[in-house]
């Protein structure tokens, strides 16, 4: 078995199907693998369910057509708290949606990463979340016989994440103060697929002092990809920060008439390269300062 | 010498970091310039115990001032990033959050996700539950509504119940609710809690010059009103320290008009 996991992004977007449950990695606007969603955005694929804490991959993707279901637990650019296309689409009635607590979404990242059908919570009782999501409850075997919400394994068919380093053989390394989900990302899906700012030959030769920074190992990895300034406009940590002014174009563009097919190409150009030099180029991204919260 | 008062954001601040008093080494999270501000507060005066975030990933002894600084002005004294935050304190209950929800109603329950409409298509779509459902079952939780009115405050049930309040038909039988531990609601006329009856909300303190009938007609359900004291005015000392947390005056921006605490 060959471990040379480089592939194109187009390679991997072949790897897609029509209807398949997509995890995306990062958080809101933060490490979002968005070379990777514009890629989809090239595309024909659709009727997808799509599984994020939500940013701009989601807006994109619902503005598009391309999402069948999601599964959420809020979408916000931040410092636009509230994702505009991501809102049309709702106020639209065009996609179906489970929506959860932030807590329970990993939970059921985790029962689909150790292959249970299940992990039991607290977390849902006494709000709208269960009756909305059609989710059940479990009792305890125990004597204590407590009734929890049973949080159903969030199987992914592919999980599609950015990271920082990587070799060819999938070891990652994630860096910045935070990486989110991304590991149970990875652990859920069936495949996944990895953007990387850097790619390198063999890590053990270049960096073997940040080894702990591989949050999850190469067996979870089906395919690399090396990207520079693969999340923009979302932040990868430590290189760049979000782009704010980005973000704020592609709000102001879902204003009335908000017509998506008329913006579609300033915000997924025809490939990576030509994406990069529209905004700037990659000193100009790697320019961008980290954010402040 | 209405200056000397300070704002009536001040005098919020000051009733929020109340909030936080006595409640040992947990988690103290403020989400919007006052709660953030009033949890700072309360860390640098009478409860240093606090535990609190950069905002970001990074725990941190001395909270960080609002508004812009350089990325390496925080002084890291601990690691607390999403990816380990429900296993550390929000699951733990070892958290206290202070936030501004769209909606409340008579049991507490609250909304940001979406108002009117249905579930499939709603009429506004707002955030999302974020990690309401788990915060409100898990740990204490208090509110900061800017702008107090019914239509915050409700007159029926929120539209979407995005949080755990005490309404006894979300009681779904055998569920363990024993950690539902609603606090402080600061509003810009009055402070609140949960002190009436099966824990109804109570009016505890009229900020100055406020009168009970303002409040009641504000609020979209009955209070239990009974002894009601002043809201203190902010002291010299705790402007002094809001104003080193707050050097942008980020929190004139919050109440409409920035009014005095007293309205004179």
């Amino acid at each position: 078995m060959t471990l040379d996991k480089r592939m194109t992004t187009q390679e991997m977007v072949a790897g897609l199907q029509d209807g398949m449950t997509l995890g995306i990695g990062g958080w809101g606007p933060r490490r979002k693998p968005m070379a990777l969603v514009r890629e989809i955005m090239r595309s024909n694929l659709r009727d997808l369910t799509v599984v994020s804490y939500g940013g701009a991959d989601v807006g994109m993707l619902c503005a598009a057509g391309k999402v069948k279901k999601l599964v959420f637990a809020f979408v916000s650019l931040d410092a636009i708290p509230l994702e505009p296309w991501f809102r049309k689409s709702r106020e639209a009635g065009q996609i179906e949606v489970l929506e959860l607590d932030e807590g329970m979404f990993q939970w059921g990242l985790k029962a689909a990463a150790f292959g249970l059908p299940f992990l039991p919570t607290r977390v849902g009782l006494g709000t709208d979340l269960a009756e909305l999501g059609d989710l059940k409850t479990v009792q305890s075997p125990y004597a204590d016989r407590e009734v929890l919400i049973a949080m159903p394994a969030l199987r992914l068919d592919a999980a599609l994440i950015h990271v920082n380093r990587s070799d060819w053989r999938g070891n990652v390394q994630l860096f910045g103060a935070d990486t989110y989900y991304d590991e149970w990302f990875a652990k859920a899906a069936s495949k996944t697929f990895v953007s990387c700012e850097q790619l390198v030959d063999r890590i053990e030769d270049h960096y073997p002092d940040d080894a702990h920074a591989n949050t999850f190992e190469r067996c979870f990895v089906t395919g690399v990809t090396e990207i520079p300034c693969g999340a923009h406009p979302s932040s990868m940590p430590p290189l760049y920060g979000p782009d704010m002014k980005a973000f704020k174009a592609y709000a102001d563009a879902a204003r009335e008439p908000g017509d998506w097919s008329a913006v579609a190409d300033i915000f997924v150009a025809s490939d990576a390269d030509a994406y990069l030099s529209s905004v700037g180029g990659r000193e100009a991204v790697m320019n961008i300062p980290l954010a402040i919260y | 010498m209405a200056a000397a008062d300070g704002t009536l954001a001040d005098l919020c601040i000051v009733a929020c970091s109340e909030a936080f008093r006595g409640n040992g080494e947990i988690i103290a999270t403020g989400v919007g310039p006052i709660p953030r501000l009033a949890a700072g507060l309360a860390k640098l005066t009478h409860s240093p115990e606090l535990m609190m975030t950069d905002g970001e990933a990074f725990l941190v002894e001395q909270p960080v001032p609002l508004g812009p600084r350089k990325y390496d002005d925080r002084k890291k004294a601990g690691y607390l990033p999403f990816s380990r935050f429900f296993d550390s304190a929000v699951w733990t209950g070892r958290r206290h959050a202070m936030v501004t929800p769209t909606q409340i109603d008579r049991y507490g329950q609250i909304n940001l996700s979406q108002l009117g409409g249905t579930h499939q298509q709603p009429k506004t779509q707002m955030l999302g539950v974020r990690g309401f459902p788990g915060n409100t079952i898990y740990h204490p939780n208090s509110f900061f509504f800017p702008s107090h009115t019914t239509r915050v405050f409700v007159e029926k049930e929120v539209d979407m119940v995005s949080g755990v309040g005490y309404n006894p038909a979300k009681r779904i039988a055998g569920g363990n609710f024993s950690g539902v531990d609603l606090r402080t609601i600061v509003t810009n006329l009055c402070v609140l809690d949960f002190g009436g009856p099966d824990h109804s909300i109570r009016l505890v303190s009229l900020h100055p010059d406020v009168s009970i009938d303002e409040v009641l007609q504000s609020t979209g359900f009955p209070l239990s009103t009974g002894q009601t004291s002043e809201t203190p005015l902010p002291t010299a000392e705790q402007i002094e320290i809001i104003q080193k947390l707050d050097p942008l005056n980020i929190r004139a921006t919050v109440i409409k008009d920035n009014p005095p605490a007293r309205r004179g």
